[in-house]
């Protein structure tokens, strides 16, 4: 839940979103309705915090090319276990 | 400099992949259309335009870390502090450096210098987005070489 949390602060902080109303289960584009210009200010923080580079443009990909539903990395639970995952195929963070 | 152009950069006088940094340079015009408005019988180059002339320095370091095979667009402005006046005749020094490099964006740290003075400076974030047509991608490659730097890949 440690990453979940700290994306949702993110998201609540970038966003300006009451951060009640953020859950694991939240689309951060259908439920939370962040633009793609807020949710480039969303990865830059997250590949910040974290030290990563999130994949976006590949997730964008994949779905406009039918490969994968939104839902499969736009939900935060999702994001957030991307995050974890990137995270440990990179342990030492990153500076930037 | 040809403000009402938006050419903002004279010369690339360095460029370091290793580093992803760039070091422009450029002199205010003497006259320009802009300064009929900005002000009348007190010419300064507006605040805007020296966002924009640190955004291309930024972009032509991001066009040439992309090989220039795609083409960086302003999407973000932060943390921008506009220091000094510059009027006709000024000598610029811009340079930047890359950040942080995303998937789809990039962000660099901006600035401009005028006889070892501080400017202005921002951080930038560029969005990184395929050229819209081969032409527009060969115009910025020749742009590019025209202020000095090396497009071959």
């Amino acid at each position: 839940m440690s990453t979940f949390n700290d994306i949702a602060d993110i998201i609540a902080d970038t966003c300006s979103i009451d951060r009640a109303s953020i859950t694991p289960e939240s689309n951060a584009i259908k439920d939370l309705n962040i633009d793609s210009l807020d949710f480039l200010d969303v990865t830059f923080a997250i590949d910040r915090k974290f030290g990563i580079q999130l994949p976006v443009e590949s997730w964008t990909k994949e779905i406009s090319d039918g490969a994968a539903k939104m839902e499969d990395y736009f939900v935060l639970g999702n994001i957030a276990r991307a995050v974890d995952a990137l995270t440990q195929a990179s342990p030492v963070r990153a500076p930037g | 400099m040809r403000l009402e152009y938006f050419q903002m950069i004279d010369r690339v006088v360095g460029y370091d992949a290793g580093a992803r940094s760039i070091r422009c340079e450029s002199t205010v015009p003497d006259e320009s259309p802009v300064f009929d408005g900005h002000f009348p019988g007190h010419p300064l180059v507006p605040g805007v335009l020296l966002i924009e002339t640190m955004a291309q320095a930024a972009g032509f370091l991001a066009l040439a870390l992309n090989r220039f095979e795609k083409m960086p667009f302003l999407a973000g402005i932060r943390d921008s502090k506009l220091r000094l006046f510059m009027a006709p005749g000024a000598r610029l020094e811009v340079a930047a450096t890359l950040e942080h490099e995303g998937s789809g964006f990039v962000v660099a740290k901006a600035g401009i210098a005028s006889e070892g003075k501080r400017v202005c400076d921002s951080e930038l974030m560029l969005r990184i987005m395929p050229f819209p047509s081969v032409a527009f991608s060969v115009m910025m490659r020749e742009q590019a070489q025209r202020l000095g730097m090396r497009t071959d890949p």
